[in-house]
């Protein structure tokens, strides 16, 4: 990106002042060697974003944003209803409620050392991954509509996890306003057989070792120690989600004409939050946040199952599930006073800091987790929300590494068995059903985590409390 | 002029760019959906023994740039549903409603090597227009 179109505030926020039909500035989060990587159309569509009716604040971009369709990856807009504000099915993304969580497994390193080899074939085997794979459950179309409602709530009714999970989930489990009578037919369809599925591309299982710890007494709240294992999954709201937002994207084509919004992008159609289309695409999308948070407490009972056959005293324990594709009803400071906003987060994460009243009573003296995936092999964090990220980014933060080669420069320079014989001399064991994909999604394509979360420790957004580096990864 | 129907990918920095070029549009539809399957595998290793037949109300207003995104949305259903690869595509289009005929196979993830999973058409650098040597052009990014 031209850093001379920018305004630089300090070390590592930059302003867009509002020009032209933007009704509010766009602020960049990132360092000086992140910005000039960053692509120049992060800038035009965040600017893009900043035009649209209601929004308040900034359009902030997150550190590791890159280039999207509509939004950039890693944007942040909130919208007033109360001044005509919107909701874009564009702002929160195909993947509703694509996400990550974490478990703990009180496991000793040397432990699963010992079994790598057979551990990661069982949860491969165990996990469906990948184009083509299926889940073992069916649901018909009644306990597909109490799944939309219940969330991971339905599952553990179920049988799928725990009740102690529920509240180490954000919405405690089950996102409220969902409804699944929005839901079409199709995309109840393409999901009857995904349930517990991990889905493809940047999607994952990983074991991991917690590596580094920044903040032992936070860690301690978290539950990691060092030199201890624990499983990350990474998914969403697999087709379900995929078909609500290519359904509503068209909807929104002729909501906004219909109020008069003028768009700068088709991808960024929209509808007022006040108008039928509008409440109707809240209620699809808040079931498909139900359906992601499901497909993730299935996962985790499969992974449950698995470690339970190698390690019958280890005790999986979920440290907390974020989801980083959404548009949630927040209450946040904004010109002086509380305001009631819709909130889109797309590639970005929550970052609520401590003593917000969402959070369970045990993260509400720090603040919450917030979980960010790196590229396959390369490590994740577990960074805490802050009291000054509410100011900075309406208590949001980054979500991932961020690609800075495509999928087929990727494929161009990377076969995918030399990049698993690679992972493999670095002690991390890949397993996936397609070495095309592993080349896709290789290491390299990806920036630097670490620059990344630095960049958000430092501009506040939230603080680093530990490192995990990967040992067994399962790509789809 | 001569147009000889073909397609290519073009880059898009998290997700990937169709091309298709025919010389009407309905053949720059069918070549755009061939590379669609070329993100996910090579198409031709897709046999293409099976067909499923896809027809859509026209309610674009004649818009063919919306019809090109209903029509890819509509195979990628298809592929989700069916767990198929396409390989082939006939597409015929008039005033009212675009028919499509998709040969293909189930999934098979040993010989395909499927990479990655299309989760929808985009509105981002969609185009369907004319080419300076007589080619229909029909373009979107997908969201993998």
């Amino acid at each position: 990106m031209d850093i001379g179109k920018l305004e630089r505030i300090d070390e590592t926020v930059w302003c867009i002042p509002p020009t032209g039909r933007m009704r509010v500035p766009v602020l960049i989060y990132a360092d000086e060697a992140l910005i000039r990587d960053m692509d120049d159309k992060v800038a035009e569509q965040a600017a893009n974003v900043a035009t649209l009716p209601g929004i308040v604040g900034a359009c902030y971009v997150m550190p590791d944003a890159h280039w999207g369709y509509g939004f950039p990856i890693g944007g942040v807009a909130a919208f007033d209803p109360d001044e005509g504000g919107v909701v874009s099915a564009g702002g929160v993304g195909f993947d509703i409620s694509c996400g990550v969580r974490t478990l703990t497994t009180g496991l000793r390193r040397e432990e699963v050392e010992a079994v790598k080899k057979t551990l990661a074939e069982a949860l491969f085997t165990t996990v469906p991954a990948g184009v083509g794979s299926r889940g073992k459950i069916r649901l018909d179309d009644a306990e597909m509509t109490a799944m939309l409602r219940g969330g991971a709530r339905w599952a553990v009714e179920r049988g799928y996890g725990r009740p102690e999970d529920l509240e180490r989930i954000e919405e405690h489990g089950c996102m409220a306003g969902a409804d699944p009578a929005q839901v079409s037919a199709r995309a109840r369809e393409r999901q009857r057989r995904e349930m517990g599925t991990l889905g493809s591309g940047n999607h994952y299982l990983e074991v991991q070792v917690v590596e580094q710890i920044f903040d032992p007494a936070v860690a301690e709240v978290f539950g990691l120690h060092p030199g201890e294992i624990v499983v990350t999954i990474h998914c969403g709201s697999r087709g379900l989600g995929h078909q609500i937002a290519s359904e509503f994207l068209k909807k929104m084509q002729r909501a906004a004409k219909a109020a008069g919004i003028e768009l700068p992008d088709r991808e960024l159609a929209c509808a007022p939050i006040d108008s039928p289309a509008g409440q109707s695409y809240l209620g699809a999308m808040r079931a498909g946040i139900n359906c992601a948070l499901a497909n993730r407490q299935i996962i985790t009972h499969l992974v449950r199952q698995v470690f339970g056959e190698f390690f019958p005293e280890a005790d999986l324990k979920l440290i907390y599930d974020v989801s980083h594709n959404t548009c949630k009803q927040e209450t946040h400071e904004v010109g002086g006073r509380r305001r009631a906003l819709f909130v889109h987060r797309k590639g970005a994460t929550r970052a609520f800091g401590p003593g917000h009243p969402a959070l369970p009573a045990v993260f509400r003296p720090v603040g919450q987790p917030v979980i960010i995936g790196g590229s396959m092999g390369t490590g994740s964090y577990i960074l805490v929300g802050t009291a000054e990220s509410e100011k900075r980014s309406l208590s949001s933060a980054c979500h991932g590494a961020g690609r800075c080669l495509s999928r087929r420069q990727a494929t161009k320079i990377w076969q995918g068995n030399e990049v698993v014989a690679q992972l493999e001399r670095q002690g991390v064991i890949v397993r996936s059903p397609s070495m095309r994909g592993v080349a896709e999604e290789a290491p390299q394509a990806y920036k630097s985590v670490d620059a990344v979360v630095a960049a958000a420790d430092r501009a506040g957004l939230a603080k680093r409390v530990a490192h995990l580096r990967p040992l067994i990864c399962i790509k789809g | 002029m001569a147009c000889a129907p073909h397609w290519e990918h073009f880059e898009h920095m998290a997700d990937i760019g169709i091309r298709g070029y025919g010389r009407t549009p309905a053949e720059a539809f069918a070549q755009a959906a061939i590379a669609l399957t070329a993100v996910i595998t090579d198409p031709s290793g897709v046999q293409t023994e099976e067909k499923v037949a896809i027809e859509l109300e026209r309610d674009d207003g004649g818009d063919l740039e919306l019809l090109l995104v209903d029509f890819l949305d509509a195979v990628i259903y298809e592929m989700a549903v069916r767990k198929m690869l396409f390989g082939r595509f006939e597409v015929t289009i008039d005033d009212h409603r675009l028919k499509a005929v998709l040969w293909g196979e189930p999934v098979d993830r040993q010989r395909h090597q499927p990479a990655v999973e299309v989760k929808g058409a985009t509105y981002t650098e969609l185009k369907v227009a004319r080419t300076d040597d007589g080619c229909w052009l029909a373009q979107c990014v997908l969201d993998v």
